[in-house]
């Protein structure tokens, strides 16, 4: 998968396969195109060449199979005028799907919110709505970019252990991060990327006996710092 | 389609822009209809304002919409829609709104003052103008992603239309009035939507002799139905090159 904007390359030649019943991070550091990489994945930027497969189809230019992905953005936008209530309501309308996981509703306790207006939001309540909206639909992908950021820590916990129990459900999980020590304790596998090409994709316990660390972010600094040496 | 037109008409009736847009039309319509003696009057003094303010307020108002509109359509784009129905939804949520308006502000004032197939043409005219000024709004809108910039190209489009154009045409006329030219200005009138729909209610209102130039060419070819079908054909041409051209940009760049 290529993609520039313009002159800039973000994303050269990423090619990986992802398995389900996994949760993969995606770490690297900025501007290497994590985010890109999976709005690639969403059709929300269209790949220069190459080509993304789910279950062995292209999605690109399609549609349907968004409704097998979950996403939450790094920053939500929504629109500002709308309500709570509206955002959600709106999208069960547009999506029509009856199966509805409305657990995060309830544990972000976002009913009691649902008259206040997106635009009078903080930042972390509106990471509360991406994260429910993005869990709503139970899809089979689910992607994640930079989920606890701006999130307390409670509301990050409750986050985290809705990611282990999908796992469990046998999803694929993608999350950008860059909190290791969050990463540790969700994900089974990291993907590193690094100015637009993987530097390593490896399970966690491949990188820690690899290293001979017992913490991941020392073990993946090594890995950087060995794979600038090269 | 029709939810998300839903939302997005929803979102439009409560910024109340279109209905002051309605109240604006329906006083100028009601004070411009009981100031002139005669109904034709009127009509012809309606025309000159519709073809001012219409595509000025239908173009800015879509362009700034448009943009007020990104993150809709951001939080649409990851859901499974397809994108030109979004963008489709956008442009009929915005056209029928101002056409509503416009129906409304004008069409009902002409069909009490003034009815007959003048009005009608103007009002026909009225709506494409709206829908070929809401059409290169979005052009605008998807060109650039600064919304500044894409107000000021909208501002650009409507000042070429409104008043850049017909110095140019005239300028042609004048410059090279030792030739033959009218099929020129009839392809000249073509070019430009704002030109065309006045032509084509002026002839109505019989005072093409005010046209000077070209106004007996245009009577001869507008005059027949043959001739009023091909106008009304151009103009739906107004409306799909740079509502397809837009869809077409809008599919291909990243949000």
């Amino acid at each position: 998968m290529y993609k520039s904007y313009g002159k800039l390359q973000v994303l050269r030649g990423v090619s990986v396969e992802l398995v389900k019943g996994k949760v993969i991070s995606i770490i690297g550091p900025n501007g290497a195109g994590k985010t890109t990489m999976s709005k690639c994945i969403l059709g929300m930027v269209l790949p220069d060449s190459g080509d993304i497969r789910i279950n062995g189809e292209s999605v690109l230019k399609k549609h349907a199979y968004r409704s097998q992905i979950g996403y939450m953005p790094q920053i939500g936008r929504y629109p500002e005028n709308m309500k709570i209530r509206q955002v959600i309501e709106m999208i069960r309308d547009i999506r029509k799907e009856a199966t509805v996981d409305d657990e995060l509703i309830g544990l972000y306790r976002l009913e009691e919110m649902y008259d206040k207006k997106m635009g009078a939001l903080s930042g972390g309540t509106k990471q509360k709505v991406s994260a429910a909206l993005a869990f709503l639909f139970d899809p089979q992908v689910l992607i994640l970019d930079e989920p606890t950021a701006g999130l307390d820590p409670f509301a990050a916990e409750i986050l985290k252990s809705k990611i282990l129990k999908e796992k469990k459900k046998g999803k694929l999980i993608l999350i950008t991060s860059h909190i290791m020590s969050e990463l540790e304790e969700v994900a089974d596998e990291v993907l590193c990327l690094v100015d637009g090409a993987i530097m390593f994709y490896e399970t966690i316990a491949d990188l820690k006996a690899q290293t001979q660390e017992t913490r991941l972010s020392r073990a993946v600094a090594k890995m950087m710092n060995g794979g600038a040496a090269l | 389609m029709n939810k998300i037109i839903k939302y997005v008409l929803y979102d439009i009736v409560r910024s109340k822009i279109v209905v002051a847009y309605t109240l604006f039309l329906l006083l100028l319509s009601i004070g411009l209809f009981n100031l002139g003696g005669s109904p034709d009057k009127g009509l012809l003094s309606l025309l000159n304002l519709v073809l001012l303010t219409v595509p000025l307020i239908s173009i800015v108002f879509a362009t700034t919409h448009f943009y007020n509109s990104y993150e809709f359509m951001e939080l649409l784009v990851s859901q499974p829609i397809r994108r030109s129905r979004i963008f489709l939804s956008e442009y009929w949520g915005v056209s029928l709104s101002l056409s509503a308006a416009f129906l409304l502000g004008v069409g009902v004032p002409v069909l009490l003052f003034a009815p007959g197939a003048t009005g009608l043409y103007l009002v026909l005219t009225g709506l494409f103008v709206t829908f070929i000024f809401v059409a290169l709004a979005f052009l605008a809108s998807v060109i650039t992603r600064d919304k500044a910039k894409g107000i000021g190209i909208a501002l650009l489009l409507w000042f070429y239309f409104a008043l850049i154009y017909d110095g140019i045409v005239l300028l042609i006329l004048y410059s090279f009035g030792d030739y033959p030219l009218e099929y020129a200005t009839l392809a000249l009138t073509a070019l430009n939507p704002v030109d065309l729909g006045r032509v084509m209610v002026l002839l109505n209102l019989d005072v093409s002799a005010m046209m000077g130039y070209t106004g007996a060419l245009y009577k001869s070819i507008f005059g027949s139905a043959w001739g009023v079908g091909i106008a009304f054909l151009v103009l739906l041409l107004w409306v799909l090159v740079p509502l397809l051209t837009s869809r077409r940009v809008f599919q291909k760049r990243d949000i």
